[in-house]
C-alpha cells in the first residue's frame, strides 16, 4: 500500500503547487462540461464533467501518513438509477438546470457502456500551499449504441440521445461548455456535419493526441438564444468507414485460466504497442484470501524472455481480515506482450460465508495500471486553470508522456461448494445406519434363541400337500 | 433332556431380561443427559423477578427546596418555631404503570447575614447579581426567598418573583396563618418551577395509551444520547436571488451557547447546507387583495416530503436529525407568506413540525429588486432568522413556556435562551421518559426470551441487563433523593444498556432452527433405538406384573 502513495502523491502535486498562480478561487466554484465524441464504429461517447470547489478551514498536514492511505475496491455491483440519484444530489443545479438536465435516468441505462465516478481532493490555494481547498469532481461517462438504438441511422442529437435539449445555464455554474470532438474530421468537412456549427474551436493534445474540439459556451448568450433551446446534431454525410480504430499504446487484458476446483491461475497480459519505445508500468493487485496465491510461480515474461521488476512489493493475505496485495513496476519493452502470472489455490469457506447464490462464483477485483505512456505528440505546458476538465484530471506530465490509469476486467471465479443440505443427508445416514446396527446388535443380546418343532405348516404347506395328493405324491 | 434345556433357556431368558435392562439404563443415564448437554442453547440466567418489579416501580420525584426566611417577613413567634423540613408530596395522574409521585422537601432556614443584605437592595436585579456570586446550586434543587410583606424588591402587586436561575422570591405575610399561606404560595412557586404533570406527559406520551395524548401536536423529540442538527438554505431560484447567509457566525453567537446549556442532556452535532433549486411540494396560492401569495395551515403538511429527499441522509447519522430550512421563496412567487388556521399571516412566517425540524420563510426586500439587475444579492439578516429558529428548537426539545401562578414577575430568559430550572425540568421529563423507554425494552425482551425457547443468552447480554436493571434502579433512588444530575446519568445508562441487549446480533442466531426440522434430524436415530427398548421394558414390566399375581394365587 505504501508504494500506491507516490502515484496519489504525484497526482496531487501535480495539481498542486504552481497551480494557483496569483489570485484566490472563488468559494464554491462549478465548472461544468460535456465532451461528445463521435466514435469510428458510428457509436458515440458523452461525457460529463463537473468540478465544485470550496474553501475550507482544513489546514494540509506536512507530508502524507501512508499508514492512513486505504485501497478498497468493490468488483461488481450492478449499477442502476440508485447509484445516479445520490450521485445528482452531489451537483448544485441538481438536475434543473445547465448540463445535468441531459442526466435521465432511463436514457443513460439504456447505453452500451456506463461508467461513474466521484474524486475528492484537496487542492493548494496558492504557491506555497498553506491552505488549502477541497475539489469535488463528478464524472459520467455513457457510450451510445448507433444501430441498435438509432434503427440504422447514425446521425445524433441531444434529444436523440438523452430526450432532452439544453436551455439554459446553470446560473451557479462559472464556466459551462460542451465540446464535440471534430479531429478526424475537421479537415475535410465531408464526412461530419456539427450543426448548429461552432462559434469557436478549440484545439489541444488530450492523452498524446492532437485533437480539435467544438466549442459552445453556454453562458454565451447567442448559443442557446437563438433557438431558445441548444440542440446539438451530428450529421453524418458519408458513413464512416471501417478504419480501425487507433490501437491505444497501452491496454491490459485479464483471465483466470486452470481446470477443476483446487488449483487455477491468474494471467494479466499487458500490451505495450509503441513501435519503438519501452516505458515502466505499475501494476497494483489485490485478491481476496480466499485465493491463495503462491507468490513462488510468479512469472513474468515478455517476447519470451523473463522480464524481472524492478520493484515488487507484497503483502500477504490474513484469512478473513486482509486480502493479498502485490505491487510490481514492470518494464514493458517496445511493441511487446508482457505475460505476468500466478498460481493459487481455491480455499474452502465456512458455510455462512457462502454468498446467496455461491455458485455463479466469486468477483476478483481489476488490477490497476498506472503509467507514463509516451505522447504521440509533444504537449504545450499550459495553464490548468484555463484548459478543459477533461484535460486535468490525468494532466500530461513533461511534454513526452502522459499520466494514464487502466483498470482491468473483473474476474469471476468459481470456488468449490458444499453441498448445502449435506448436513441433514449425513445425519440422516449416519442416524440410519447406526439404528440398523443398534437393532440387531439389540436383538442379538436380548433375544432368546430356541430350537422350534417343526409344526404342521402353513397355508403354503396345506396348499402344497393338497396339490400333492392330487398328483398322488406322498405330502411333506 | 428336556429339564437341562429349559433350565439353558431360562438362564438365556434372564440374561436377555438383564441385556434390556442395561440398555434401557444406559440409554437413561448416560444417553439422554448427553444428547440433552450437547444439545442445550445456551442461556445465561436472568434476572426475571427484578424485570417484572420494575414494572411496578414507583418512581419518587423528589424536589429539594431551601426556603429562607428573613426577617420580618413572618411574625417573630412563628421564626422561633420553624420546623426543620416539611414533605409536600403528590401523586401525578398518569395512565401509566409507573407510579409518578411528586415529593417537595422544603427546608426551612433563616437568611444569613449577606442575603439580608441582598434581599434588602432596591431591585430585584441588584439582589440577584450578588447571589450570582456564590457557587451553582445543584441541578433540581430551588432556593425560595421570604421577603417582608412591604418589601420594596418587588413591584407592589406582584407576590412573588422567578429568576432565571434555580431562585426564586415570595413576599411574606404578618397573619396567624403566615405559615400555612406562606407554605402554600411556596409550593405554587415550586411547581411552576419544576415538575408538571404536563410535562411528564409529553414525555411519556410514547408509551401513555393513544387517546389521551396523541391528539397533541406538541410531542417533543425523543431522548437520545446526541442531536444533529441541521440548517439549511434553500434558494429554489439562483437565477434570481443569490443568497448570502452567515451561518457560521450565526451557530457561534446564537444557538451554541444555548447548546452548551444543554450540554448535560446529550451530544450536539451541527452542519449546515445551502440547497439551489429545492422546492416546496405545494404550490402557493394568491391573494390578489394585498398580491402577494401564501400557504394555508392546511397545505403545511404536504410542504416537507419533497423537501426532504434532498436534504441529505439522515441514515448516516445515529442520532435523530433537527432540520432548519430557510426557504427564499421564487420571484414568481414572493412575498410568500404563511396562514394560519384562521386565514391570518403568522407573525413569524415560520413553522414546525414536531420531531423533525421547522422551516421558515425568508421574503427578499422588495426595494432590493429596484434598480438592480438579476441576480439580486440578498444577505440573509440571520438574527431575525435566528430567533426563530431558536424558538423552534425549544419546542422541539419539549421547553414549554412556563405556567406561571398568579401575581408573579417573570424575568426574562438569559442570554443562553434557556433558565437553568428550565434545564432541570428537561432533565426531570428526560429521566422519566429513559427509564419508561428502558423498562419497555427490557420487558419486552424478557417477555420474548420466555416465549422462544432457543434463543441463545450469553453472557455479555445477561451483564448488560443486569446493568440496565441496576441503572433503572440506581436511577430512581437517585431521583428519590434528589440527585438529579447522577439520576438522568443512570437512566441514560439504563437505556443504552438495555438498548444493547434487545437488539444483540446473538439472539438470533438459532431461531434458523425450528423446532420440527430438529425433530425430523432425530427421528431416523432415536424412533429405531427408543421402540426396542420400549418394547423391552414393556414386556418385561408385564412379566414381572404376571409373576408377581402367580404366588397370590397360590396362597
Amino acid at each position: 500500500m505504501a508504494a500506491a502513495a507516490p502515484l496519489s502523491l504525484l497526482v496531487l502535486l501535480l495539481l498542486g503547487p504552481g497551480v494557483w498562480g496569483q489570485t484566490d478561487p472563488p468559494r464554491d466554484s462549478l465548472r461544468e462540461e460535456l465532451v461528445i465524441t463521435p466514435l469510428p464504429s458510428g457509436d458515440v461517447a458523452a461525457t460529463f464533467q463537473f468540478r465544485t470547489r470550496w474553501d475550507s478551514e482544513l489546514q494540509r498536514e506536512e507530508g502524507t501518513d501512508h499508514s492512513f492511505l486505504r485501497y478498497a475496491v468493490l468488483p461488481r455491483e450492478v449499477v442502476c438509477t440508485e447509484n445516479l440519484t445520490p450521485w445528482k444530489k452531489l451537483l448544485p443545479c441538481s438536475s434543473k438546470a445547465g448540463l445535468s438536465v441531459l442526466l435521465k435516468a432511463d436514457r443513460l441505462f439504456h447505453t452500451s457502456y456506463h461508467s461513474q465516478a466521484v474524486h475528492i481532493r484537496p487542492v493548494c490555494r496558492d504557491a506555497r500551499c498553506a491552505s488549502i481547498s477541497w475539489e469535488l469532481r463528478q464524472t459520467l461517462s455513457v457510450v451510445f449504441d448507433a444501430f441498435v438504438t438509432g434503427q440504422g441511422k447514425q446521425d445524433w442529437s441531444l434529444f436523440r440521445m438523452f430526450s432532452r435539449t439544453l436551455t439554459e445555464p446553470c446560473p451557479l455554474a462559472s464556466e459551462s461548455q460542451v465540446y464535440v470532438d471534430v479531429t478526424n474530421y475537421s479537415q475535410d468537412n465531408e464526412t461530419l456535419e456539427v450543426y448548429p456549427p461552432p462559434l469557436t474551436t478549440y484545439q489541444d493534445v488530450v492523452l498524446g493526441t492532437r485533437k480539435t474540439y467544438a466549442v459552445y459556451d453556454l453562458l454565451d448568450m447567442a448559443v442557446i438564444n437563438n433557438s431558445r433551446s441548444l440542440n446539438l446534431q451530428l450529421k453524418w454525410k458519408r458513413p464512416p468507414g471501417n478504419e480501425a480504430p487507433p490501437m491505444p499504446f497501452l491496454y491490459a487484458q485479464r483471465y483466470v485460466s486452470g481446470y477443476g476446483l483446487h488449483n487455477g491461475e491468474l494471467s494479466t497480459l499487458l500490451y505495450n504497442t509503441h513501435p519503438y519505445r519501452a516505458f515502466p508500468v505499475l501494476l497494483l493487485d489485490t485478491v481476496p484470501w480466499y485465493l491463495r496465491l503462491y507468490v513462488h510461480t510468479l512469472t513474468i515474461t515478455s517476447k519470451g524472455k523473463e522480464n524481472k521488476p524492478s520493484y515488487i512489493h507484497y503483502q500477504p493475505a490474513q484469512d478473513r481480515m486482509q486480502p493479498h496485495l502485490l505491487e510490481m513496476l514492470i518494464q514493458l519493452p517496445a511493441s511487446s506482450v508482457t505475460k505476468v502470472s500466478i498460481q493459487f489455490e481455491r480455499a474452502l469457506l465456512k458455510w455462512t460465508e457462502y454468498t446467496p447464490d455461491p455458485n455463479h462464483g466469486f468477483y476478483v477485483s481489476p488490477s490497476v495500471l498506472s503509467a507514463l505512456v509516451p505522447s504521440e505528440v509533444a504537449a504545450q505546458p499550459v495553464d490548468w486553470e484555463e484548459s478543459p476538465l477533461f484535460n486535468t484530471l490525468f494532466p500530461a506530465s513533461g511534454s513526452s508522456s502522459h499520466f494514464v490509469r487502466l483498470y482491468t476486467e473483473p474476474l469471476l471465479v468459481s470456488l468449490p461448494t458444499p453441498d448445502f443440505s449435506m448436513p441433514y443427508n449425513v445425519i440422516c445416514l449416519t442416524c440410519t445406519v447406526v439404528a440398523v446396527c443398534y437393532g440387531s446388535f439389540y436383538n442379538l443380546l436380548t433375544r432368546t434363541f430356541q430350537i422350534e418343532e417343526p409344526s404342521k405348516g402353513g397355508l403354503a404347506r396345506r396348499l402344497a400337500n393338497l396339490i400333492r395328493r392330487a398328483r398322488g405324491v406322498p405330502p411333506l | 433332556m428336556a429339564a437341562p434345556g429349559a433350565a439353558a433357556t431360562d438362564l438365556e431368558v434372564v440374561r436377555g431380561k438383564r441385556a434390556a435392562l442395561f440398555f434401557a439404563a444406559v440409554v437413561i443415564v448416560l444417553g439422554l443427559p448427553l444428547w440433552w448437554k450437547t444439545t442445550e442453547t445456551y442461556r445465561a440466567p436472568l434476572p426475571y423477578s427484578q424485570i417484572s418489579g420494575l414494572n411496578s416501580l414507583q418512581l419518587r420525584l423528589m424536589v429539594p427546596v431551601t426556603v429562607v426566611f428573613t426577617q420580618e417577613s413572618v411574625p417573630l413567634d412563628d421564626q422561633e418555631k420553624l420546623p426543620f423540613t416539611v414533605v409536600h408530596e403528590r401523586e401525578i395522574p398518569l395512565k401509566y404503570k409507573l407510579k409518578i409521585k411528586c415529593r417537595f422537601q422544603k427546608a426551612y432556614r433563616r437568611a444569613l447575614d449577606h442575603e439580608e443584605e441582598a434581599l434588602s437592595l432596591g431591585s430585584i436585579q441588584e439582589a440577584e447579581t450578588m447571589f450570582a456570586e456564590p457557587s451553582e446550586q445543584a441541578e433540581g434543587s430551588l432556593t425560595v426567598y421570604v421577603i417582608s410583606e412591604h418589601s420594596s424588591l418587588l413591584p407592589q402587586d406582584m407576590m412573588s418573583y422567578i429568576g432565571p436561575k434555580r431562585m426564586a422570591v415570595v413576599r411574606g405575610i404578618m397573619h396567624r396563618e403566615a405559615f400555612n399561606i406562606i407554605g402554600h404560595r411556596v409550593i405554587q412557586v415550586a411547581q411552576a418551577m419544576s415538575l408538571t404533570e404536563d410535562v411528564l406527559a409529553a414525555a411519556l406520551a410514547d408509551h401513555l395509551p393513544e387517546d389521551k395524548w396523541s391528539s397533541d401536536k406538541r410531542r417533543p423529540l425523543k431522548s437520545s444520547l446526541g442531536y444533529e442538527i441541521t440548517f439549511s438554505l434553500l434558494n429554489p431560484d439562483p437565477k434570481s436571488h443569490d443568497v448570502h447567509w452567515d451561518i457560521e457566525g450565526a451557530v457561534r453567537r446564537y444557538v451554541q451557547p444555548f447548546l452548551n446549556a444543554l450540554r448535560a442532556v446529550g451530544n450536539f452535532s451541527v452542519d449546515s447546507q445551502i440547497l439551489y433549486y429545492a422546492v416546496l411540494g405545494v404550490n402557493p396560492r394568491f391573494d390578489p387583495a394585498s398580491s402577494s401569495y401564501y400557504l394555508a395551515a392546511h397545505s403545511l403538511p404536504h410542504v416537507i416530503n419533497p423537501v426532504e429527499s434532498r436534504l441529505g441522509s439522515s441514515a448516516a447519522s445515529l442520532y435523530p436529525v433537527l432540520n432548519f430550512l430557510l426557504y427564499v421563496p421564487e420571484l414568481a412567487h414572493s412575498p410568500l407568506y404563511i396562514q394560519d388556521k384562521d386565514g391570518a399571516p403568522v407573525a413569524t412566517n415560520a413553522f414546525h413540525s414536531p420531531r423533525w425540524g421547522g422551516i421558515m420563510v425568508y421574503n427578499v426586500d422588495p426595494k432590493a429588486y429596484n434598480g438592480s439587475e438579476l441576480p439580486v444579492r440578498v444577505k440573509v439578516d440571520m438574527v431575525r432568522v435566528m430567533e426563530v429558529f431558536l424558538a423552534q428548537l425549544r419546542l422541539l426539545f419539549g421547553i414549554a413556556q412556563p405556567q406561571l401562578p398568579p401575581k408573579c414577575l417573570f424575568s426574562g430568559s438569559k442570554s443562553e435562551g434557556i433558565m437553568s430550572w428550565e434545564l432541570d425540568r428537561l432533565l426531570w421529563a428526560r429521566s422519566v421518559e429513559n427509564l419508561a423507554t428502558a423498562t419497555t425494552t427490557l420487558t419486552s425482551l424478557a417477555q420474548l426470551l420466555g416465549k422462544i425457547s432457543n434463543i441463545v443468552i450469553k453472557d455479555d447480554v445477561a451483564s448488560e441487563v443486569y446493568r440496565a436493571v441496576a441503572a433503572v434502579q440506581r436511577a430512581a433512588e437517585e431521583l428519590a433523593s434528589g440527585h438529579l444530575a447522577s439520576a438522568f446519568v443512570a437512566s441514560q445508562e439504563a437505556v443504552t444498556s438495555s438498548e444493547r441487549a434487545f437488539f444483540d446480533p446473538s439472539l438470533l442466531h438459532l431461531l434458523y432452527f425450528p423446532d420440527d426440522q430438529k425433530f425430523a434430524i432425530y427421528i431416523p436415530l432415536f424412533l429405531p433405538m427408543a421402540v426396542p427398548i420400549l418394547l423391552s421394558l414393556f414386556k418385561i414390566f408385564l412379566e414381572t406384573r404376571k409373576s408377581w399375581k402367580k404366588p397370590e394365587k397360590i396362597d
